[in-house]
């Protein structure tokens, strides 16, 4: 197995449109399972640990891009405040040792059903930037993934960063694991309100092919926060809502029956978390305080 | 003979302290800093890696096997099968019904046919693919119950049934006024250690072989070993590598006579290390059980009868089934007075994975059922279940169903008060705190849902083999001058496992020779047996091996100074000499120092120490005093379960177990918390799933074990009631804790969500009824 560690985007863009079969390796936390599992044998490994730029992120105005090598653990201690959905989700990858190790680039290349981040990903309206010897391209999160462990990412291309918006709202990621710590998702949610624009993002994971947008679910409560006025009034929300919703958010899952739970309990568990979750971000948009915790 | 490189010699390094103290274990910095050296660390110039290819099928007839391409790879230096196991093709701890490799039939996922040994690991991996195996794939045989009852083709000769227990005492149609039944389910656990199956075979000059490996039972091993090899055991010589946890799990064989073939082959030492997905397939698991229970009672509670029909699924081969169905059978009803017992336990043979020793060893899976039964009973008549136990617990002076009197102490009742008599913990409150949150970081509920549940449990345990088993174990102790200060050298073949073994012998010769200088030889078979780390017996039986030793060593000091005296041994005697501090002393004098006795005279002395005996059961009824000693343990539960997903957070896990004497109470301390834990985890997690004899989770991601936000803190109440039958007094510890703990979890999951739950573990499907 060969092993080619650039130091420059170029370099890597290079080598993978020579050598499309390389694959890509940042943390490690997933490409090393399944090479001593013995799952995968790529003819060659390309380490992007050497790029610097890639383990960067940085503000444009209101908008944050993020490299696609920065780690979790950064994400939660750099970036909590401005991105808060994507610091609780990051919060809740395996251990601090994977945490230190483990990027969002590499949960998009995994392109995982259970890989946390993506129900945020999606939810924030986040877009992957992605790039090849060929050029740049930008796709949007909800379109990146395209079936169990596919996305979009062309053989030549590289996943570089996410671009995704500073958070103007409350944001919320939940994800049922059958432990309390260290848990691959049985099923997953995040949602984000984005008062300026008048729009709720609803998102589910583990719970289908891809991790999948909440559409309905996000429709029918981003009308009923405008029809009533409540984005303003910051009233209470009424509970058939938050019931409502949740029911849309587990319909909006195509969940099977697997060794970690079955596809009637990630229904149930969706509906139970995007009830949960939208009350949490709507009492904290409500001034009743930060639901956000350690 | 060529000595590997790594090997644990730092486990022998001294300790200070003696019997009742706590000294730091040799080996806790170096683990913790990630230094010790694992058996998965062996290392030897010119080594080659050997791999293991095994069957996909849980039953399946070998029709034939092409060794051809696989013998192309370069880097290949040998690839082996059932054709080349040069002596007896049979392997098992207790019954020899396993082939070392299949021949014409496999009879579990996972079973090895063939070997390879190769230059690289990967080598020998990507030659093992290029063997082409021809299966015929059969149907597997899955349900205990239906073989039990003869109603599947037989997997063995004998059939399928690898051991019936009855036990029957009094009147076998009694009846009661107060009747209740259940049906339980018990997943089949793993022992999940750490550090995976591993050793390293050197062929030796006397076309013999030394295997360095990480095991609980040396001889055992050694015997198996040089059977297959076909070696008088001479030639076959085990040394103890790093173990990284056992828990019954290295009771069997797994790479032993695999990498002594290949490396008898090829005469190059041999390495083979599993990895996690392979360990799965490569140790035994805890048998998975169907329990029908059915207790009946007066209207105060007191159980009048119980009757019992237990199933244990042993799996593809024998492993250690026929004494873990004696254990549930025997210990089947728990802790309890009852007049009127009839219970029947069968293990049998099925196509999922070969299930054998693990923690609790058949006593667990009883123990969850008893325990149930009991809560059920305390619902039906409105008692508290603290009282509806205390009401039946068994004390010094009981019967058990076998017959067998309880000849020391059993504080079943006063475990049951300390537990309940402990403050409870404070509501969940205040700041948010996720950690504290069923569901934990990943941010379920911010209280939404959780509602507290207490329970209660007790279990009982027998302590070393059973049965009859001539259990002995063998140690040398050596003293002499080194340096002008006496110092003393122990060496036993018992399994250091983690356990702290090692520290515990120290503290014993230090204790009965008074020295401050004791090391510890490597284990290995150049000493006599000593019976397996396991059935909760290494201190019991090695540490009475050791005591034994060090009495026959007083005896010889004694002997040297009578002689260099001139005092008359029936004088030394009435002085009432005794070695301490470096020191000959009698009740109130010095008599001499023992350096001076001793001179430049070694003292050697080897002990083979035996507990009292036991008996066999009688087969048509169970009776007979079966068991050396008895333990037991209680804990009281608290759970904040949240109803609406499913979710457990155990907040508190309290325990109180009578301990004997503690000779090293936070080793003590440490048992009594891994014990908790391991039942915590048969409670809300741990379960090998299997569909059709095929193993769903070989990983640690989806085999899940706790973690520290899983564990609560433990509050531990230790009771030391002497056993004047054991050395010391001290009563074995490590399995009792397991027993308990599932059962009291289940229950104040119950009582939180007023669900049956009569299944471990308990999934949040079970709980959310989706």
């Amino acid at each position: 197995m060969d092993f080619l560690r650039p130091t420059t985007l170029a370099e890597a863009l290079a080598a993978k449109a020579e050598r499309p079969d390389l694959v890509p390796i940042a943390g490690g936390t997933d490409v090393m399972v399944e090479l001593n599992f013995d799952h995968r044998r790529p003819p060659g490994l390309l380490d992007l640990t050497g790029i610097a730029e890639l383990a960067r992120w940085s503000a444009d105005g209101d908008v944050l891009r993020v490299g696609a090598a920065v780690p979790y653990a950064r994400i939660v201690q750099d970036l909590g405040d401005r991105l808060p959905g994507l610091a609780m989700a990051s919060r809740t990858v395996g251990s601090p040792q994977i945490r230190n190790r483990g990027t969002v680039g590499g949960n998009l290349g995994s392109a995982s059903p259970a890989g946390d981040t993506h129900p945020v990903l999606i939810a924030g309206d986040a877009v992957v930037e992605v790039a090849s010897a060929r050029g740049a391209r930008s796709i949007p999160a909800d379109e990146f993934y395209l079936g169990v462990k596919r996305s979009a990412l062309e053989p030549d291309e590289l996943i570089t960063a996410v671009r995704l918006a500073a958070a103007t709202g409350p944001q919320q990621f939940a994800k049922v694991g059958t432990r309390n710590a260290m848990v691959i998702a049985v099923c997953s949610f995040a949602v984000s309100l984005h008062p300026e624009r008048l729009r709720v993002g609803a998102a589910v994971g583990s719970a289908a092919p891809t991790p999948r947008r909440a559409s309905a679910a996000e429709e029918f409560l981003s009308a009923e926060l405008t029809s009533a006025g409540l984005w303003e009034s910051r009233e209470p929300l009424p509970d058939s809502v938050q019931r409502r919703f949740g029911e849309l958010v587990a319909e909006a899952a195509s969940p099977i029956d697997d060794v970690r739970g079955s596809a009637a309990y990630r229904r149930h568990a969706l509906a139970v978390l995007a009830r949960r979750s939208l009350g949490w971000a709507w009492r904290e948009h409500s001034g009743g305080g930060n639901e956000r915790c350690a | 003979m060529s000595q590997p490189v790594r090997t644990p010699t730092d486990l022998t390094s001294a300790v200070a302290g003696g019997v009742g103290e706590s000294p730091q274990r040799p080996d806790g910095n170096l683990k913790v800093r990630g230094e010790f050296a694992y058996s998965s660390d062996l290392w030897h110039e010119d080594m080659i890696w050997g791999a293991t290819l095994r069957s996909p099928h849980p039953h399946a007839r070998i029709t034939g096997v092409d060794l051809t391409e696989a013998l192309k790879v370069p880097g290949v230096h040998a690839v082996l099968t059932h054709a080349d196991v040069p002596g007896a093709n049979a392997c098992g701890v207790e019954q020899r019904d396993q082939p070392v490799l299949a021949v014409d039939v496999v009879r579990y996922q996972g079973e090895p046919v063939a070997l390879v040994g190769a230059d690289h690991p990967e080598t020998a991996r990507r030659a093992m693919e290029r063997i082409v195996v021809d299966y015929e794939v059969l149907e597997p045989v899955v349900d205990a119950e239906a073989a039990a009852r003869g109603e599947c083709a037989p997997l063995h000769a004998s059939g399928n049934v690898v051991r019936h227990v009855p036990v029957r005492r009094g009147d076998q149609s009694a009846t009661a006024e107060v009747v209740v039944t259940g049906r339980y389910e018990v997943g089949m656990q793993d022992q999940a250690f750490l550090g995976p199956e591993s050793g390293l075979a050197v062929p030796a000059e006397d076309g013999g072989v030394d295997l360095y490996v990480a095991t609980q039972w040396l001889h055992v091993d050694q015997d198996q070993v040089a059977s297959a090899l076909g070696l008088p055991l001479e030639k076959v010589r085990l040394a103890l590598s790093g173990v990284g946890g056992a828990f019954g799990g290295r009771e069997d064989l797994s790479m032993q006579v695999h990498a002594c073939m290949l490396a008898l082959h090829t005469r190059k030492p041999v390495k083979m290390v599993y990895n996690r997905e392979e360990s799965f397939y490569g140790h035994v698991h805890r048998h998975p059980a169907v329990l029908h229970y059915e207790h009946g009672a007066d209207r105060d509670g007191k159980l009048v009868y119980v009757r019992a029909k237990i199933y244990l699924d042993g799996g593809a081969y024998a492993s250690s089934t026929a004494a873990v169905v004696a254990n549930a059978a025997t210990l089947g009803i728990g802790p309890y007075d009852v007049d009127n017992v009839t219970v029947d336990c069968w293990g049998v043979y099925t196509n999922n994975p070969p299930c054998g020793a693990m923690r609790g060893f058949g006593a667990v899976q009883a123990g969850f059922a008893y325990e149930s039964q009991m809560d059920r009973l305390a619902g039906v008549l409105g008692l508290d279940p603290v009282e509806v136990r205390l009401r039946n617990a068994v004390r010094e002076g009981s019967t058990m169903p076998t017959g067998q009197v309880i000849d020391s102490a059993a504080p079943v009742a006063e475990l049951l008060e300390l537990v309940r008599d402990r403050p409870l913990p404070a509501a969940t409150g205040g700041e948010l705190d996720l950690r504290q949150m069923p569901g934990g970081v990943s941010n379920t509920t911010h209280g939404e849902g959780v509602v507290r549940g207490v329970g209660y449990a007790v279990g009982i345990k027998n302590i070393c083999f059973s049965e009859g088993h001539d259990d002995y174990s063998t140690a040398r102790v050596r003293l002499e001058v080194v340096g002008g200060e006496a110092a003393a050298l122990v060496q036993t073949a018992a399994c250091e496992v983690g356990q702290g073994l090692v520290t515990v012998v120290q503290q014993i010769v230090r204790t009965e020779l008074g020295v401050q200088r004791v090391s510890v030889l490597p284990m290995d078979t150049s000493i006599g047996n000593a019976g397996s780390s396991s059935a909760s017996r290494q201190t019991y039986v090695t540490g009475g091996a050791v005591k034994s030793a060090c009495a026959a060593v007083r005896a010889r000091v004694l002997e040297l100074y009578s002689r260099q005296t001139g005092t008359g041994p029936a004088e030394v005697g009435r002085l009432g000499a005794e070695l301490r501090g470096g020191k000959l002393v009698s009740s109130h004098d010095v008599l001499a120092d023992l350096a001076d006795v001793l001179g430049g005279d070694a003292v050697d002395e080897t002990a083979e120490w035996r507990h009292r005996p036991t008996e066999p059961i009688d087969p048509e009824t169970g009776q007979g005093n079966a068991h050396v000693q008895f333990g037991f343990a209680a804990h009281r539960a608290v759970v904040d379960v949240d109803v609406e997903l499913g979710l457990v957070k155990v907040v508190a896990l309290d325990c109180a177990q009578d301990v004997g004497r503690a000779l090293n109470p936070q080793a003590v301390l440490g048992q009594i918390q891994g014990g908790s834990a391991q039942g915590l985890g048969l409670a809300v997690m741990e379960e090998i799933r299997t569909k059709d004899g095929k193993v769903r989770n070989p990983s640690f991601t989806d085999y899940l074990i706790p973690t520290v936000l899983d564990v609560p803190p433990m509050g531990v109440d230790v009771l030391e009631r002497a056993d004047p039958h054991a050395p010391y007094g001290l009563r074995g510890v490590g399995e009792p804790p397991t027993i308990s703990s599932t059962p009291a979890i289940v229950a104040a999951i119950r009582a939180a969500t007023g669900l049956p739950l009569t299944r471990v573990p308990v999934r949040p499907e079970h709980i959310t009824g989706t």
